[in-house]
């Protein structure tokens, strides 16, 4: 039954063929990622902070076009670095951040919810607060809070980042994955392992989670969409990555550039930003239309 | 209905209590000594221990917690470490600039939505409504920075249609400040939106009462505003409510860049600044608001469904 279920979506979802191109966009970014994880960028010689200018006195911004700057295909920020190679390596960033946010989220989210949603009473009355109290409060004001003071621990950078997201943005996976579970409690097939004898962790982690998976799968896109867009902009307001090179700082570099009419910084960071999220928008809405036809 | 609200309102009391200790555990517990960022790391220890003492900073931390609790009970949320000023004035004085763009951003914002949103779904599937559903999707894929940056630059500045920067209080004078920001709001919210109402009014169109409407030779306009509006009341509300308790706060990103005296600017400076006393009553206050929206959102659902009952 499950099995069918999931062939029928991977049908749907692959006669789609904006979802198919979406998820080829997505693919390339993460190996992008993975390559400046690796170092490759570096051993090519092109490393986000090096100038590679090498007209030292230089510090005026190269536009592409201009006979000095033909290796740089997007030109150099007012450093003379890449703002190619700077878009690239904030990939890394942008991938990093979602993919964790959203595995922990999703994780965190999925067992508590459908712990909370199958037993009900106590824990249920815990896991329902503690997320009502997480989302009342706006969750940008809480996320800066939260990464100014992980910031003191962790120092300003990523690892702050992941922090300060995965324990906020767990709350709508498991809002959602309890309520499934709450419906999947008085189904047959769970009165049936109850009425068998199987102890009640396993009902939970054999029969309600594995139910829940088609929540799950587009909650994990959206989580990823949202934390790329939130790092952008904690970074762009000083209080995300420092060291690493993120398309929120390009932004923030960019907004003194405009007044000398250099759009090249702006312009690579908001399309490399843009195509990535769009991608996953159109991902997350063949995934939805796949796997959770009715949701709204 | 009375006891109905009154349960839920003593619902909410343990949601603030949550939200108070989440922001005293992240600010008084984890955050750093607010004094030594006021006074400067070349203070002397005599003033940083005054000034502890004056925020009662010197107490031990249930002590300092219960001091909190009391000032949200009696809503005197002390004052400002940086500027000295009651907290409940600086809140006071920064809804009414938030106002002003939320409001009428937020009425923008829904109209537009449902009324593309109901252009897709009458016409699914032919070219206007992926149209609409290409450009939102696009829409939603730009970071809300761009648009302020790129609104600033390109339309406010080049062109010089709109003020760039800045903000008077006169009920007329502000408002040329105001329109780049409403419009930005409406732009990205949109974007959020059509797809949202657009998928409502599809569901709706599926329903047997329109196919009913139809046979009986309604015209198509009729069907549309008459039916179909009135049963998606339900969904719209939902999403209206949402905005409402954040409406007061306005948009901590927008008003800073548009240098805009709203609680969403004084919210963003204050964390800049350390101003743990305004954080505090700011997320206090939100909060609140928020859980009083779900209440007043409820409500609503039994004014405009009798099928919805309140227990």
């Amino acid at each position: 039954m499950r099995g069918l279920r999931k062939y029928r979506a991977y049908r749907k979802f692959s006669r789609d063929k904006m979802a198919v191109v979406a998820l080829g966009v997505i693919v390339v970014y993460v190996l992008v990622a993975a390559l400046v994880r690796l170092g490759f960028f570096e051993a090519v010689g092109a490393s986000h902070e090096r100038p590679i200018v090498a007209d030292k006195q230089a510090v005026a911004y190269y536009t592409p076009g201009s006979t000095q700057s033909w290796q740089h295909w997007l030109g150099t920020d007012r450093q003379g670095r890449s703002i190619l190679v700077r878009a690239l390596y904030s990939i890394n960033v942008a991938i990093s951040v979602g993919m964790v946010t959203a595995l922990v989220a999703v994780l965190v989210g999925t067992l508590l919810g459908a712990t909370a949603g199958y037993f009900g009473g106590r824990i249920d009355d815990l896991v329902v607060w503690l997320y009502s109290t997480i989302e009342s409060i706006p969750y940008l004001l809480l996320l800066m809070v939260l990464s100014y003071s992980a910031g003191l621990y962790f120092g300003k950078g990523i690892i702050t980042i992941y922090v300060a997201f995965c324990a906020t943005f767990w709350t709508g996976v498991c809002r959602v994955i309890r309520g499934e579970a709450i419906r999947l409690r008085d189904a047959e097939f769970v009165q049936a392992a109850k009425a068998l004898g199987i102890p009640a962790p396993l009902i939970v982690l054999r029969h309600i989670i594995p139910n829940t998976s088609h929540l799950a799968f587009v909650y994990f896109s959206l989580e990823f969409i949202g934390a790329i867009k939130s790092e952008v902009i904690l970074s762009f307001l000083n209080l995300g990555v420092q060291k690493e090179a993120s398309w929120g700082i390009m932004i923030e570099q960019a907004r003194a550039e405009l007044a000398v009419d250099f759009y090249w910084q702006i312009g690579a960071a908001t399309a490399f930003m843009f195509l990535l999220v769009l991608a996953f928008n159109i991902f997350t809405d063949a995934l939805q239309d796949a796997l959770d036809p009715k949701s709204v | 209905m009375g006891a109905y609200v009154i349960r839920r309102l003593l619902q909410g009391v343990p949601i603030l209590i949550g939200v108070t200790l989440i922001t005293f555990t992240l600010l008084n517990v984890f955050g750093g000594d607010p004094v030594v960022a006021r006074l400067g790391k070349s203070s002397t220890l005599e003033d940083q221990a005054a000034l502890r003492a004056e925020y009662g900073l010197d107490k031990p931390l249930w002590q300092q917690y219960f001091r909190y609790l009391q000032e949200i009970s009696t809503f005197d949320f002390g004052r400002s470490f940086v500027t000295r000023e009651s907290v409940r004035d600086i809140l006071a004085s920064g809804a009414g600039p938030s106002l002003s763009i939320t409001m009428p951003a937020l009425l923008l914002t829904t109209l537009i939505s449902i009324t593309l949103g109901m252009i897709s779904a009458f016409n699914r599937g032919k070219a206007i409504d992926r149209a609409i559903v290409v450009l939102a999707v696009m829409g939603m894929s730009v970071s809300f920075l761009v648009y302020i940056v790129a609104g600033q630059y390109f339309v406010a500045f080049k062109t010089g249609w709109f003020q760039i920067y800045g903000y008077e209080s006169g009920l007329v004078e502000r408002w040329q400040y105001l329109y780049l920001p409403i419009l930005i709001q409406v732009i990205v919210g949109v974007g959020y939106d059509v797809r949202f109402y657009r998928a409502v009014m599809v569901d709706e169109s599926t329903k047997l009462y329109i196919v009913t409407a139809y046979a009986k030779g309604l015209p198509r306009w009729k069907v549309m505003f008459k039916h179909m509006l009135k049963n998606a009341l339900i969904p719209i509300i939902t999403r209206v409510m949402i905005a409402v308790p954040f409406l007061v706060t306005g948009s901590l990103l927008i008003e800073s860049f548009f240098g805009i005296p709203g609680l969403g600017h004084r919210m963003l400076a204050a964390i800049d600044e350390q101003d743990y006393p305004v954080i505090k009553a700011f997320t206090f206050v939100i909060s609140s608001l928020f859980i009083a929206g779900n209440i007043v959102t409820d409500l609503l659902y039994a004014a405009a469904d009798p099928r919805v009952r309140l227990r």
